[in-house]
């Protein structure tokens, strides 16, 4: 019988982005400390930390704003060493989004080309085209001023991918926009990624987007890496006692009242893996708050304060009142560090 | 226990603090209030003025007995292209031309200088630097450069010096600018010219760079600009404004100064001399009147071409 080959490992494919040992310090600030990282090519990735953990500076050290002062960065394999943003075939989604303002949106979309080269009467045809694929068709005459949030976003969208770019890089690009709208742009970016196949690095201080967007995430803190892995894995299997509680607010308890480790080990518990259960322990509610799909119980069991997420319904107990609870010791994750 | 407060508090007494109550209650009173002595003093003082000066271009002299004749004429006008006079006003537009030129290419690197990377006490200094040339007397500062610039002076010993005494002779040799020596030539009141001005220069086109956001010049560089292009097709458009800012006052105030060029330069007249002597020695006002018209003329062209050319476009 034939031995039949086995698929090739993601690891002999060229990375888009490879960090070796990277740090970009500012003075005495440590604003990226020795980051080792892959990001593969065509996958849609996400640097997830609160503000201040590095993560912008290590967007803009792919795009070559920053050089790093120790390490080196390789993109699809080439090393990006003093390599200025014009001579890198990375391109960016800026934040306040960057929009020329001298310019209507159809030169700001052409400018990529322009810089080229490109005659005028083809580029502003292919700036057309990008418009009609952020569903921005017929607004090219007009100044970025005139435009929404939303539609600004698009076209500092448009104006990064008219160039063809081997990776896009998204610097917070929907944290200006409301609610609805940041939904429906987190599926159009994801639809618009899987259509092109393009390495999209996402940075992003909310979990929620960063979960729900990206097939690997890295949480950053204080200019390290602290976990890679899938939105899954990150979320059900924290690395640290920091990853569990920036990711989704976890309960962080020792190992043994959990059930499942020795003294001194630490555990993650999802709050929505608590439930009532009249066969469980005794507990007592702290703290009821209704937040519409769920509701947020505080509990003290025996000393130990806890957070649950329950479904709304009519005899829940109030706060002050005691009640019983359980969860599955096979929902309860032991993680590496307790730091 | 205290007592409650109440909700709303008792209006207050005195008759100037009702007055302030009841005008904060009425904000487009505050506002006609406010500009109320600067549109007295707009429209009175200072448009009235003009006003009356060019009524006055409307006149004419007398050429026998000097008198004014108080009939509507543009005789006075005609007579600003006699060939004499129209060599003034040509003379003084190139001149503005190449002094607000020279400080626009001289001013850009220093201001940029003090927008992008000056900081705390580098752009303290810059300030002092910029504005403490300002602080001193004009007519000091003029009479340093006729010595400066003198034959026997220190620019002349610093070229003898570098062995460049040829480069300051060709200079000097040069047909219409050149001269005795630079104290005496068009090229020493166009230097003095951009010397003295130059700070008007600089401020506009640095507040203008200030508020250019540094993500704009990132975006171009991104998008592939080099740094020649970055510089083209953002930064100079953004910046256009303060340069047409800086222009207005060094083209305008080469345009009506008397004085630099009585004191450095040939003895031809520039228009604000010929003002001077016309509504002084020779007591013709309608035609110093209309001198003065030339300048308001040439900035409303020079700003309505910029308007054309989409210099406030960035605004």
């Amino acid at each position: 019988m034939p031995v039949r080959e086995p698929p090739p490992e993601r690891t002999d494919m060229t990375d888009a982005v490879t960090f070796r040992g990277v740090s970009r310090h500012f003075g005495p600030v440590r604003a990226v400390d020795e980051v080792d990282l892959e990001i593969r090519d065509g996958e849609f990735f996400a640097m997830l930390g609160p503000s201040g953990s590095g993560k912008t500076t290590c967007l803009r050290l792919i795009a070559g704003f920053e050089q790093p002062t120790a390490g080196h960065i390789e993109i699809f394999g080439e090393r990006a060493d003093g390599v200025p943003p014009y001579l890198r075939n990375v391109n960016t989604v800026f934040q306040s989004y960057a929009l020329f303002p001298h310019m209507n949106v159809l030169d700001n979309v052409a400018f990529g080309l322009r810089v080229k080269g490109v005659s005028r009467a083809e580029r502003l045809k292919a700036a057309e085209e990008a418009l009609s694929m952020v569903e921005l068709a017929g607004y090219g005459s007009r100044r970025a001023g005139e435009l929404s949030g939303g539609q600004r976003q698009r076209v500092a969208l448009a104006r990064a991918l008219i160039n063809k770019p081997r990776v896009l890089l998204l610097d917070e690009p929907l944290g200006a926009l409301d609610l609805k709208l940041r939904e429906q742009m987190q599926e159009e970016l994801r639809k618009l990624q899987r259509a092109l196949g393009l390495t999209f690095v996402f940075v992003t201080h909310d979990q929620e987007e960063a979960l729900s967007m990206a097939d690997r995430v890295a949480v950053f803190a204080e200019g390290r890496i602290q976990q890679v892995g899938s939105a899954e894995d990150i979320y059900r299997r924290p690395a640290s006692r920091f990853v569990a509680d920036f990711v989704g607010s976890s309960n962080v308890i020792p190992a043994d009242f959990a059930g499942v480790g020795a003294a001194g080990q630490w555990a993650s518990l999802r709050p929505e893996d608590i439930t009532l259960d009249p066969a469980g322990r005794e507990a007592v509610v702290t703290g009821r708050y209704f937040h519409g799909r769920v509701v947020k119980l505080a509990l003290d069991v025996g000393g130990q304060a806890l957070t649950a997420l329950v479904a709304p319904r009519d005899d829940l107990p109030d706060a002050g009142q005691a009640t019983r609870i359980a969860w599955d010791p096979a929902r309860v994750h032991l993680m590496e560090r307790g730091s | 226990m205290s007592a409650i407060s109440p909700a709303i508090f008792a209006p207050r007494s005195g008759p100037l603090s009702r007055a302030v109550d009841w005008v904060i209650r009425h904000p487009r009173m505050f506002v006609f209030l406010m500009v109320l002595p600067i549109t007295l003093w707009l429209g009175i003082v200072y448009i009235g003025a003009l006003i009356a000066l060019l009524i006055q271009s409307f006149f004419s002299i007398d050429e026998y007995s000097g008198l004014i004749v108080h009939e509507f004429t543009l005789k006075t006008y005609a007579e600003l292209f006699r060939s004499y006079n129209l060599d003034i006003i040509i003379r003084t537009v190139s001149m503005a031309a190449a002094v607000t030129l020279a400080s626009a290419v001289i001013a850009f690197p220093i201001a940029y200088f003090a927008a992008r990377y000056a900081r705390g006490k580098w752009k303290a200094l810059f300030y002092i630097g910029v504005m403490l040339p300002l602080w001193s007397s004009y007519l000091v500062k003029v009479y340093a450069w006729k010595l400066v610039l003198a034959k026997e002076g220190i620019l002349n010993w610093l070229f003898a010096k570098l062995h460049l005494t040829w480069a300051l002779e060709a200079a000097l040799a040069l047909p219409v600018v050149g001269g005795n020596s630079l104290s005496v030539s068009y090229l020493g009141t166009f230097i003095v010219f951009v010397y003295i001005w130059l700070p008007y220069m600089i401020i506009p086109v640095q507040a203008a760079l200030e508020r250019v956001p540094a993500p704009l010049l990132e975006a171009a560089a991104d998008l592939g600009a080099t740094p020649g292009q970055s510089f083209r097709m953002v930064l100079f458009p953004l910046a256009m404004p303060g340069i047409v800012a800086g222009s207005i006052f060094t083209f305008s105030l080469t345009l009506g100064d008397y004085i630099i060029p009585q004191i450095i330069g040939s003895s031809r007249l520039f228009i604000g001399q010929a003002v001077y002597t016309q509504q002084g020695t020779a007591g013709n006002i309608p035609l110093a009147a209309a001198f003065t018209v030339v300048p308001i003329v040439i900035m409303g062209l020079y700003l309505w071409g910029a308007r054309k050319m989409g210099a406030f476009d960035a605004l």
